[in-house]
């Protein structure tokens, strides 16, 4: 494990993530206005990014051999029939997490 | 008076205090997965204070990530803070030595609750804001440390625990969904990120399938703000 490395990675996703935050504040501050490419991005990559992160989590996912993504699949079908039931983030993704872990040690061994 | 503000940001942190805590488990057991003990996911609690963002820092550091782009995904991630900031300037200028923390710690949650909290007369505003964005922030520490001192001590293995995250992300997309104005920016995102996950496999898809998706919500910009009429 290499601390410095792991340092580094920690530092500059704290600076981005404050930097994310403190921009519409400094903008406001001096120039006026925050130009409307700014906020026309700020406004529609957040759902895009999380679209490419759901696939991003599944980038390991084999279609063609056993268990055929079954137990990822299973789970998210929970998950979405749970989170439109229920509405509730904690339950949706306790319950979505639970299911995949039965899943992969009883039904489907891995 | 005191008192009466400190109650009244307890109470209105209180939905989300479970949701922090547990969330914050979540990313403490997977730190220790991937083999980070608790002081890194407190030291991450702290200073980084962004969910999605920690999530996907264990795998870009189980990957062995370059910096570069760690801090083009931190940029692209979090850019939906920059939409937050927006409703709250007026707001948080007025709170003095406050201001920078109040800054720093504007996540999803503090941001909602705070344009939704309606501040009764007996009420300092500025006093139970700021106490609001502490009491969120610790709530989340304690849950990533938690979780960090936990893992080890978990008595049977937690192997699939990683599963949380997509069940996070998917939980996050169908949120989002609601919104019609998200849905062609959610299918440039899931639509990028296949094409270049079967063009460039897994190790590598993810930077060109972000760089797709900002590209293309540039060239569909007049569909997408149409789904949205009249939404600023």
């Amino acid at each position: 494990m290499n601390h410095i490395h792991t340092v580094a990675v920690l530092s500059i996703i704290a600076l981005i993530t404050l930097a994310t935050r403190a921009l519409p504040f400094l903008v406001f501050g001096s120039r006026g206005e925050i130009s409307q490419k700014i906020l026309y991005i700020g406004r529609v990559l957040p759902l895009a990014v999380i679209a490419v992160l759901v696939v991003y989590c599944l980038r390991s996912l084999n279609l063609f051999t056993y268990p055929f993504g079954l137990p990822e699949l299973i789970s998210m079908g929970l998950i979405v029939i749970l989170h439109l039931w229920k509405n509730s983030t904690i339950l949706s993704v306790l319950g979505g997490t639970a299911c995949y872990m039965i899943l992969i040690r009883t039904l489907f061994k891995i | 008076m005191q008192k009466k503000n400190f109650k009244f940001a307890l109470e209105k942190t209180a939905p989300i205090s479970f949701g922090f805590i547990f969330l914050g488990i979540a990313f403490g057991v997977l730190m220790n997965e991937a083999g980070y003990n608790f002081v890194w996911s407190f030291l991450a609690g702290v200073f980084i204070y962004a969910g999605s963002m920690q999530f996907v820092m264990v795998s870009l550091l189980a990957s062995g990530a370059s910096l570069l782009t760690v801090a083009l995904m931190t940029l692209l991630i979090n850019s939906r803070h920059i939409f937050y900031g927006l409703g709250l300037v007026e707001h948080f200028k007025s709170m003095g030595k406050k201001y920078p923390y109040m800054v720093f710690s504007l996540t999803d949650e503090t941001f909602s609750i705070l344009t939704a909290t309606e501040y009764p007369e007996e009420i300092d505003k500025k006093k139970a804001s700021f106490l609001i964005a502490i009491f969120c922030h610790i709530y989340w520490v304690v849950g990533c440390t938690l979780g960090g001192l936990l893992g080890p001590l978990i008595p049977f293995d937690a192997r699939g625990i990683e599963f949380s995250m997509t069940a996070l992300f998917l939980v996050l997309l169908i949120n989002g969904l609601k919104e019609k104005q998200a849905r062609i920016p959610a299918l440039i995102g899931a639509l990028s990120a296949l094409l270049f996950l079967l063009l460039l496999g897994p190790e590598k898809f993810l930077l060109p399938s972000l760089t797709l998706a900002v590209f293309l919500l540039e060239v569909f910009k007049k569909n997408i703000e149409k789904t949205g009429e009249g939404k600023v």
